[in-house]
């Protein structure tokens, strides 16, 4: 029987190396799965490559994992915010790499790694600072850059609702890159809010199907406002 | 003159939004167009990350931590609206489906290009977001932004001396005071505030304007 529920964010996560490559699923904290964070802290892997679209909020969740000196690398959209402390004092001491990948062209990078795509083609970037020392190519009428998969050993990822075979669907706009990234490690952990019987989530709205997904971990979580 | 405030140019943007437009304002100025879209038309805010129909602004005590904006900031859901996941978020600016994307800027240049994303400030955190995908994505790019600096430098220019967002990408210039269409034989001036001579929107622009067809 297939049973992808695992006991504790703990015992999700106690696999993890040093050297790893983690997405980290997000936009802010929407959708941040702060438990499995706080778990990746107590685990101890060091020398990581996050991928999320900031650098962390304020003092928890990929703050902390930032501010525990935990990431040689970040790649991200947008790392510098009003609340971004943590990263901002770590890249202007030297001690943590930035790969900045505009918003679209990172979604689009993860969903290619999680489709078996080798590279593609975007308009996005093409002229500016971050595109330099890419491959260009002039399709039709237009100019492109040639961007590459990101892929990764796991991804942690917060979803609303999983069965045991790891059907995921989420809440809002804490879905953003969950989907992506579920597809786009070799290993990913959901963290959710509530776990349910096989069978009782309408299969025309599983967002995530359970092949993309290796544990499920559920963690009470506190939200300000459940609808 | 007059120069319009921050409420003014949104509700002058605003006013250009036609029915049943899909739109994407990014983060800062172009927020507050939200607040003066016409009432009675049916406009579809769109936000990176995952919405379609973006509403107002909670009531104090039921904001949603799941729910924010593309500003990270507490947000409500329309009446038909729909969340998706980021590549579609993007597929819809890359691909050609939104019609208009709102952005501010640092400067733009008389060919059309924008820089709004980084100083290039030695000391700077570059930080991009989805303003390059939304600079070459949506169908119409509209820039609102003041017309000069805090030191009365143009921020319309010959060429961008900040990094570039997108090359050749912007539409029309709203500032406070003026509304300019760039287009490939130049910047053409479509309206000016009240007060203000062309001569003198020339002067304070600094690079070549073409004179409204009707006189402001």
């Amino acid at each position: 029987m297939i049973n992808k529920l695992v006991a504790s964010p703990e015992a999700a996560l106690a696999d993890i190396p040093d050297g790893a490559t983690v997405m980290i699923h997000g936009f802010g904290n929407a959708g941040m799965p702060t438990a499995l964070i706080d778990a990746l802290i107590g685990q101890g892997a060091r020398d990581l490559t996050i991928v999320n679209n900031n650098a962390g909020n304020a003092d928890a969740g990929l703050a902390a994992l930032i501010g525990a000196r935990r990431v040689r690398k970040i790649l991200c959209s947008f790392p510098r915010q009003a609340d971004s402390w943590h990263f901002d004092k770590l890249y202007r001491a030297g001690e943590i790499e930035l790969e900045l990948v505009p918003q679209g062209t990172l979604a689009e990078r993860i969903r290619a790694a999680g489709a078996g795509i080798g590279a593609f083609f975007t308009p996005t970037a093409y002229g500016t600072k971050l595109a330099e020392g890419k491959e260009t190519r002039r399709i039709g009428e237009r100019d492109y850059v040639l961007e590459y998969p990101i892929h990764a050993d796991y991804a942690l990822i917060r979803a609303d609702r999983a069965d045991r075979w790891g059907n995921l669907t989420y809440r809002k706009s804490a879905r953003n890159f969950g989907p992506l990234m579920a597809m786009a490690a070799k290993t990913t952990v959901a963290q959710v809010r509530e776990t349910v019987e096989l069978g009782s989530i309408d299969p025309e709205h599983i967002v995530t199907p359970g092949i993309f997904v290796k544990r499920v971990v559920r963690v009470a979580t506190s939200l300000k406002k459940a609808a | 003159m007059k120069k319009l405030d921050r409420k003014q140019m949104a509700a002058r943007v605003a006013r250009d939004i036609p029915e049943g437009a899909y739109v994407n304002l990014g983060i800062g100025l172009p927020t507050l167009v939200a607040d003066f879209l016409p009432k009675g038309r049916e406009i579809i805010l769109h936000s990176e990350n995952g919405i379609l129909g973006l509403g107002p602004k909670p009531a104090p005590g039921d904001e949603d931590e799941d729910l924010i904006n593309a500003g990270k900031e507490p947000a409500t859901l329309l009446t038909g609206g729909a969340y998706f996941h980021h590549a579609d978020a993007f597929g819809m600016i890359r691909g050609r489906h939104l019609d208009f994307a709102i952005l501010g800027a640092f400067q733009v240049s008389m060919a059309g290009d924008l820089a709004n994303w980084h100083t290039g400030g030695a000391d700077d955190i570059p930080a991009v977001g989805g303003a390059m995908d939304l600079a070459v994505g949506a169908k119409k790019v509209l820039v609102m932004m003041e017309h000069l600096t805090k030191k009365g430098e143009s921020k319309i220019v010959e060429r961008c001396t900040y990094p570039l967002t997108g090359a050749r990408c912007v539409d029309r210039i709203y500032t406070d005071l003026a509304v300019i269409d760039v287009k490939a034989d130049g910047l053409h001036v479509v309206e000016s505030v009240e007060g203000l001579s062309f001569e003198e929107l020339q002067r304070l622009t600094g690079v070549p304007l073409k004179k409204p067809l009707i006189a402001a």
